[in-house]
This record gives structure tokens, sequence and C-alpha cells, in this order.
């Protein structure tokens, strides 16, 4: 500690350190929150389903999403970012994913929320495999921390199918 | 500084900033508030740093003891031997 220069140098790295410190402990202190979401789906109604041109298959569903995700947030938490994934399995596949629908959650107090919204992005099959199947719509979550480690989970919902025929 | 104070100031410098860092922390936590606590630890860094880092008058109070000048003069320092002979006059 033998000039200015030298004291500020090692207060500025001491401080910079311990602070690194603080945030891996408010990391781990996100693990002492244990949530519980709850979610619903409807499917208010299919307005398209269709062969396209070339031959897949085309979903335009609306949705009725009700979720209360409060319990997830904490005093490290940025946001929240969820999405609405359509689960099914087919000949080829055992296990298609497809997102309909996303969001960010900014705050807890918007965590709590319904939402009327056809699907943001294009449920397409690769080929003809939709027709009466049926799919699990799973709410999936990822917790974005402010420092630290994020959270990832989901709530699978099932008993949706898609009609026999084209409409 | 003297040396003394130099030890006093980094002890100081530690202490201070951990004690910042706990309280802070725990001040942050009990609010639900990031912001807070990252607001107090800054607060906490400055006031060390203007504890801490400037030269104060209590930080010297072991001065060194420099050598008196008159006693400097009957013990010269070696002359460097250069190439046109210098005469070192003793005053």
């Amino acid at each position: 500690m033998h000039s200015f220069g030298y004291r500020l140098n090692g207060l500025l790295t001491f401080a910079v350190t311990i602070l690194a410190l603080m945030c891996v402990i408010a990391s781990l202190s996100d693990n002492l929150n244990i949530p519980s979401p709850s979610a619903e789906i409807q499917i208010m109604n299919i307005n398209w389903f269709q062969k396209q041109p070339k031959g897949s298959d085309e979903v335009i569903l609306r949705m009725n999403i009700s979720a209360d995700l409060q319990s997830l947030f904490t005093w490290n938490t940025k946001q929240v970012f969820i999405f609405v994934a359509a689960e099914y399995e087919t000949r080829k596949n055992s296990l298609n994913q497809v997102s309909l629908w996303d969001a960010i959650i900014p705050a807890k107090e918007r965590a709590k929320f319904w939402i009327r919204s056809s699907n943001k992005y294009r449920f397409v099959d690769h080929g003809k495999n939709l027709r009466g199947k049926e799919f699990n719509l799973t709410l999936h979550w990822h917790v974005m921390p402010k420092t630290g480690k994020m959270f990832a989970d989901k709530i699978v919902m099932s008993g949706y199918s898609l009609p026999e025929e084209y409409i | 500084m003297d040396w003394q104070g130099q030890k006093l100031a980094e002890q100081i410098m530690q202490v201070m900033l951990l004690v910042f860092a706990v309280v802070s922390f725990g001040a942050g936590y009990v609010l639900g508030s990031f912001q807070m606590m990252m607001l107090v630890y800054a607060g906490g860094v400055t006031l060390t740093a203007l504890i801490t880092i400037p030269n104060w008058p209590f930080f010297n109070r072991h001065p060194l003891k420099w050598l008196d000048p008159s006693e400097a003069e009957k013990h010269p320092k070696p002359q460097v031997a250069v190439s046109s002979k210098k005469k070192s006059s003793k005053k």
C-alpha cells in the first residue's frame, strides 16, 4: 500500500472480487425458492386445417392460455420466457415438437394472466400425419436470472386432438 | 503515509468492504431488491475509498525518522569516478 495508485488498485480489485462472490451466493439463493406454478390451455377453435400446396399439413388454432407463474419470480429474476409447444408422435418420429406461442414476462405482477391468441408460429407437420392426431400442449418456461443459473421447467397438458378430416 | 499507516489502511479497507458486502446482501435479500444491494454496495465501496485511499493525517502517526541533514554531511555519498578530475570540496 505504498502509493495512492497502489491502494486504489487494491481496493478496486478486492471490491470486484467480493462482488463476484455476492453474485454467486445470490444465484445459489435461488435454489431456496420452491415454485408452484399452474397453467391451463383451452383450444377455443380450429380455424384452419389443410394440406399446404407442397403437401404438408398445417393447422391454425385459437387458444385461451391462462397461467399463474408468480411463484417462479425471486429477487434475482430478470424475466421469465414462456412458450407453448404442441407435442405429438408420428410413424417416422417418436416426438415432434412445434412451438406455437411465446412471451416474455418482465415482472412478477404480470405473471398471473390469461390471453386469447391464435398461434404466433406456424403449426406445420413434416408430412400429412395430423388428421385425427392426439397431441399434448406443453407450457415451457425459462427463469432468467439477473446473475447466475437459469432454471427451466414445464407443465404438460394432454388430451387435445385434431379433427379427423381437413376443415 | 508511514508503514503503520499503510498496514492500518489495508486492514480498514478489507474489513469495510467485507462488512458492506454482508450488509448490502442482507438488505437486498430482505427487501427482495437486487438494485438495493448494488446501490448499498456501491456506496460502501465509495465510502471505503474515501477513508483508505487519501493520505489522511491519522495514517501518519508513526512518522519515519529520516537522517538529519547535518549528520548526512559527515558521511558523504561515494563519488563516481569521472574522466576529468574533479575535486570534491567539503564545506
